[in-house]
């Protein structure tokens, strides 16, 4: 540290406005942002974060464009272009290769399920989000708070929720039971069904937040000013609102839509497993199948479906900032 | 306030819309706690109240060395994270515009790359380099994810807050370390606090990267709960699960609060 001679000289010359320039520290931090700490202190966090995620994706890109290791453990250091190759062709003991749709149709059951997930929760979100935009401040704090709150409750529970609801037992068919409409058990759990809706509601909170800070922003004169010209009820939503929060609904469909495509838990547990999406698959060839690199493969073409999204979504809002304004 | 209101009776539908699109978003949470107080052992026949499936769960020898993990994992990854993140946020704000817009770009990768990519990422890595699977390799992949929900509320602090206090502690001639520890991290607090929480949450709730990089010794609350519910669903199921609800509930109100004094403050 440099010495300041005005710590050390009696304080006799006067208020401080009065004091002379060589008086100051000589690392002041005028006109800087109120960094008072050393440049480096963000070493570790940055390094944490290169070595610990930007490695181990560095190496799965690598493994993606290896051979399977010996005896199906770990990978064999050759070039091949297998993992990818195999996404599409199976090879039979000729070696001749034949087209296999098995895992094109997993990923676009995948990106089905997902874009539907999507577009359901946009629909469910927008309307409510609304309406808690309009209450006034206390009231609408606290339904945030309401939303967050499942926002941040175990995904796992949240999804195991829904056995004890679908099942052939479950609430859905006590009351479908109680009220008479059926006799038999409706089967709901492990379809496809029980999968789409465990991802809606899953996600349904990731649309709302954003969505909501848009309308909190949103200038309701607008809207005011255009019934008053005369405007109808959709035309005000579809002229003036949906277009003023657009980034909202970017924002939201970015944040259900990626972490959707990679859901695990729900076709796991609600689908039963019957049909894969993406992640049981590589989950299935880094566990049973122990095929790491057609596992690599399979990440990174999901890798690849994420970043054409979160470009798409940047050129549409032209703002790059609104991705990391969410939290 | 008022004026900047819409006259909502416009849209009639959507208040009883609400409280649909609220009891969706609950009545789920509120089935599983309400059948953790059913004392019939067949799940989902009712069959009056009791409390006894708590017991179990505390008797439950597995499942108490599982919570512990998860609440080891938990505190360490929330220091560790919180601590790099608050002095990463402090220290990028003094960097020129490229160089922060790439470092706060990184720290923020974890949220953009999907789970299930991490998971198998870090799993490859730790198996290359032919580390056990134990619960130091279970905190390492904590504290990356959990480094951007620290970093981005103290970076939002940082960026409101008023850069006349600085300047007026400087003028009157404070150390850089006086600064820092009398200004900035005072005014900082309620940002790292609220990183914190949600660094606390956001570890205790992980599933799928632990589930992949966790060993036979390292496995956390939600990976057993998972092989539970794979092994066939029992009340303990469902008390478990209404306790780790409770948890995230208190700390994300805890959260809140924090955030909502940090704005009467500012």
């Amino acid at each position: 540290m440099t010495t300041e001679p005005a710590t050390t000289e009696p304080a006799t010359t006067g208020p401080a406005t009065t004091m002379p320039a060589t008086t100051m520290p000589a690392t002041t931090t005028y006109g800087k942002p109120p960094g008072s700490i050393s440049r480096w202190a963000a070493v570790p966090a940055l390094l944490i974060v290169a070595v610990f995620l930007g490695a181990p994706l560095v190496i799965i890109f690598l493994y993606s464009f290896l051979n399977r290791g010996k005896l199906g453990v770990g990978v064999n250091w050759s070039f091949s272009w297998v993992p990818y190759r195999s996404f599409l062709f199976r090879e039979d003991f000729r070696g001749n290769l034949e087209f296999a749709s098995s895992n094109l149709r997993i990923l676009w059951y995948s990106t089905w399920l997902a874009g539907v997930t999507t577009a359901l929760c946009l629909v469910l979100a927008v309307p409510a989000a609304l309406w808690i935009s309009q209450r006034p401040a206390r009231q609408r704090n606290a339904l945030v708070l309401a939303i967050t709150i499942p926002f941040w409750t175990n995904v796992l529970v949240r999804t195991y929720a829904w056995i004890l609801i679908l099942s052939d037992s479950g609430l859905a068919n006590r009351i479908l039971r109680g009220t008479g409409l059926r006799k038999e058990p409706l089967t709901l759990l492990y379809t496809s069904f029980a999968t789409q809706i465990g991802l809606v509601y899953t996600f349904l909170p990731f649309m709302v937040l954003p969505v909501y800070a848009a309308l909190e922003r949103f200038d309701v004169r607008l809207a005011e000013a255009a019934f008053d010209l005369g405007a109808r009820r959709r035309t005000v939503i579809r002229r003036v609102i949906l277009p003023t929060i657009k980034p909202g609904l970017i924002a939201g469909s970015i944040l259900v839509f990626v972490p959707a495509l990679g859901s695990f838990l729900q076709p796991d547990l609600l689908g039963g497993g019957k049909r894969m999406m993406m992640s049981n698959l590589i989950q299935q060839q880094f566990g049973a199948s122990r095929n790491y690199p057609f596992g690599a493969a399979l990440a990174f073409i999901i890798f690849a479906i994420v970043l054409v999204v979160l470009v798409i979504a940047s050129l549409a809002t032209r703002k790059r900032a609104v991705q990391l304004e969410l939290l | 306030m008022n004026a900047k209101q819409m006259d909502i009776r416009r849209y009639p539908g959507l208040g009883p819309y609400t409280v649909f699109f609220f009891a969706f978003l609950y009545v789920p949470i509120l089935v599983v706690i309400a059948y953790a107080f059913n004392s019939n052992k067949l799940v989902t026949v009712w069959d009056g109240f009791s409390t006894e499936w708590f017991g179990k769960v505390f008797a439950d020898e597995e499942l108490r060395q599982t919570a512990k993990n998860s609440l080891i994992v938990a505190v360490c990854a929330t220091i560790v994270s919180t601590s790099v993140a608050t002095l990463a946020a402090v220290s990028i704000a003094t960097w020129g515009r490229r160089t922060r817009g790439l470092a706060t770009g990184l720290l923020a990768a974890p949220l953009f790359v999907p789970e299930i990519i991490s998971a198998v990422a870090t799993l490859s890595f730790f198996a290359l380099l032919k580390v056990d699977r134990n619960l130091r390799t279970v905190i390492l992949a904590h504290i990356v994810f959990c480094i951007p929900f620290a970093f981005l509320p103290v970076r939002a602090r940082l960026a409101s807050l008023d850069h006349r206090w600085f300047e007026a502690a400087v003028d009157l001639g404070a150390r850089r370390a006086t600064v820092l520890r009398r200004i900035t991290i005072p005014l900082l607090g309620p940002g790292i606090l609220s990183g914190a929480l949600l660094a606390f949450v956001i570890s205790l709730d992980d599933f799928l990267i632990t589930f992949f990089v966790s060993g036979p010794d390292s496995e956390t609350l939600p990976v057993y709960i998972f092989g539970m519910i794979k092994n066939g669903i029992t009340p303990k199921v469902n008390a478990v699960s209404t306790m780790l609800v409770l948890v995230s509930t208190v700390l994300v109100i805890l959260s809140f609060a924090v955030s909502r004094i940090q704005r009467r403050n500012t």
